[in-house]
């Protein structure tokens, strides 16, 4: 589904990281491992098509990402790809409901209640549609930008960091969501970590150095 | 949920700034929309009141004044003049038509004019009830009169010495109502009309108890037989020229052209006009400013915003559409809120204003005013513009991976 190949890129300061060829199938569970500062956030905006490789091409589903126009990009990016960020990320002024429809049009997709409704139940937090997110604890936002990055369907869902700063407890029950949403949801799955608790959940693993 | 619902909640969020762009808005094109009005308004009523009316002739003195007395009846007049030379003047080749006039006494602030049947047909006069006066003593009222005086045909009331007030009442003559004008749109509707033998007789015979100066010497005017003021209109535009000068020189009254006075107190009046003009100009440059100051400091918070936009699939262009968007919609609601304000405050000055002759209201609109929705839509666009140009220079990669 995925297929990364001699992909390289070089930073303004003139640094320069080569990724290793990587072929991701449908519905695969991957974990994307390096220590800190060996690329992977790069890497991933690469992948959701954020950022533009110096060298080598990105193919999802067979599109070739970077021959697309700008625009064409951002929309194949809202509607194929799913991403959750480290922090949840969620515009202040709109509340969970409006948070979530906000995902349908800024891809230009028609908005499904009953697709929002019935996310919002699976993730536990369908009795918050009002709250704001300022009125949400952390562990409520990280389920909120997950159902987020679900609505449109994605093919792909990447997860940044999605448990560094969490306890045990609920980075176990975080990646539990993510391996299960992205499983009913029929979505591939990637997840870039340094964080060693995580490994145990995932068999797949690229490792970047 | 859609680009407009986002705009607007991102505008109640930060509800004060919103609120301080919508007011300064709403001044500016308050005060640019009363100036509007009240000046199209009054330039309206100046030049309908005097379109036929070529010449004032009336006593030396102000030339202003006696435009403002009797062709719009505002000030006082300057003096009387000696009837014996009015009619010279009346019967000169170059007048058309001449229409005496002789002020001087009141009911409830409403002018009543001695003047005869040239009146009625200079400015087109019509009756709706009742008939012209004919008999001294007999009045015709305007329509505006009528309506708030509360006075029917066959009502007879007394008139006051003056122009204004009813301190010195004239007890041994009254005045019958006759008829009631047609509603014309111009002075007549707030003046009272009866021949000049009226206000002779009002004057001619004195109680006893006045006896200061001022009135006997007027009584003494009268008995020369005086008029205020002469409106004339030319059998030919050359008499321009030559009538004017032949009064100010050949006689010992003046002459004054209602349109050269009015261009002259507008003249006047202008000064202040464009001062408030320019105030309204700065307060929106002020707004303006305003609004893209607020934008762009919110522009750092919002990066955040508008990077997850970009992630969820947003063009380019859509952001910039919906930043400029907030902004043209904060001026939008304060140009509507600004020319409701200014109708309002227009309709609040012509409720309090004294003289009925010039009553401003707010209740009408013009088409230029839609200029001022543009340009409240234009200085939208203009304070949004960088801000909104920013969404294009936005690194969505470095901006999420920096710390809020």
């Amino acid at each position: 589904m995925i297929k990364l190949s001699s992909l390289a890129h070089v930073y303004d300061q003139g640094r320069r990281l080569k990724f290793p060829c990587w072929e991701i199938g449908d519905m695969e569970q991957w974990l994307l491992l390096g220590a800190s500062g060996s690329g992977k956030s790069t890497l991933l905006y690469i992948i959701s098509g954020l950022l533009k490789p110096s060298q080598g091409e990105v193919l999802i589903n067979g599109t070739d990402l970077y021959s697309l126009s700008a625009l064409e990009r951002d929309k194949f990016r809202g509607r194929h790809i799913g991403i959750i960020f480290q922090r949840p990320h969620l515009i202040r002024s709109l509340d969970v409901l409006d948070n979530l429809e906000l995902a349908a049009v800024m891809a230009g997709l028609p908005i499904d209640h009953e697709r929002n409704r019935s996310l919002l139940a699976d993730l536990g937090i369908d009795g918050l549609v009002k709250k704001y997110p300022d009125q949400l604890s952390q562990g409520q936002l990280q389920r909120v930008s997950v159902a987020r990055a679900l609505v449109n369907k994605p093919d792909l869902l990447i997860a940044d960091e999605p448990t560094s700063s969490l306890d045990d407890e609920n980075a176990f029950q975080v990646i539990k969501m993510l391996t299960t949403q992205a499983k009913d949801n029929g979505a591939a799955l990637i997840i870039a970590t340094h964080d060693a608790r995580v490994r145990d959940h995932l068999t797949k693993t690229y490792l970047l150095r | 949920m859609n680009i407009f619902k986002i705009s607007s909640k991102n505008l109640v969020r930060n509800k004060l700034t919103t609120m301080l762009n919508i007011i300064l808005v709403a001044f500016g094109v308050g005060i640019l929309s009363v100036l509007f009005l009240a000046s199209t308004q009054i330039n309206n009523k100046l030049e309908k009141n005097a379109k036929d009316i070529d010449l004032v002739v009336g006593a030396k003195g102000s030339p202003l004044q006696l435009i403002l007395s009797s062709v719009y009846h505002i000030d006082y007049p300057t003096g009387n003049i000696p009837a014996k030379d009015a009619y010279q003047l009346m019967h000169n080749p170059m007048v058309k038509r001449a229409v005496p006039l002789a002020l001087g006494d009141n009911y409830n602030g409403y002018r009543i004019v001695g003047t005869d049947s040239t009146f009625s047909n200079l400015y087109g006069l019509s009756i709706q009830k009742g008939s012209f006066w004919h008999k001294d003593l007999e009045v015709t009222l305007g329509s505006h009169v009528a309506l708030t005086s509360g006075l029917k045909i066959g009502d007879s009331f007394f008139g006051a010495h003056g122009l204004t007030g009813s301190g010195d009442v004239h007890k041994q003559h009254a005045y019958q109502v006759k008829g009631i004008l047609k509603p014309q749109g111009n002075v007549t509707d707030n003046l009272i009309l009866t021949n000049i033998g009226s206000v002779y007789k009002m004057h001619e015979e004195k109680h006893p108890e006045n006896h200061n100066p001022a009135t006997t010497e007027e009584t003494k005017e009268i008995n020369d037989k005086q008029i205020t003021a002469l409106l004339i209109q030319y059998k030919s535009p050359m008499s321009v020229i030559f009538f004017p000068r032949m009064v100010n020189q050949s006689t010992n009254m003046q002459a004054a052209s209602p349109a050269m006075e009015s261009a002259r107190l507008f003249s006047l009046i202008g000064v202040g006009i464009d001062t408030l003009k320019w105030f309204a100009i700065f307060i929106m440059s002020v707004a303006t400013m305003s609004i893209f100051i607020s934008l762009y400091n919110a522009m750092k918070e919002r990066k955040y915003d508008l990077a997850i936009m970009r992630c969820l699939g947003a063009s380019k262009f859509k952001l910039f559409f919906l930043v400029m968007f907030e902004g043209v919609l904060v001026t939008f609601i304060g140009t509507f809120l600004g020319l409701f304000i200014g109708h309002a405050t227009l309709e609040l000055i012509g409720i309090y204003q004294e003289t009925s002759q010039a009553k401003l209201t707010g209740l009408t609109a013009f088409p230029q005013e839609i200029y001022l929705i543009w340009i409240g839509l234009f200085i939208g666009a203009l304070a949004s513009l960088i801000p909104a140009m920013q969404i294009y220079r936005v690194d969505i990669a470095a901006t999420l991976t920096k710390d809020r």
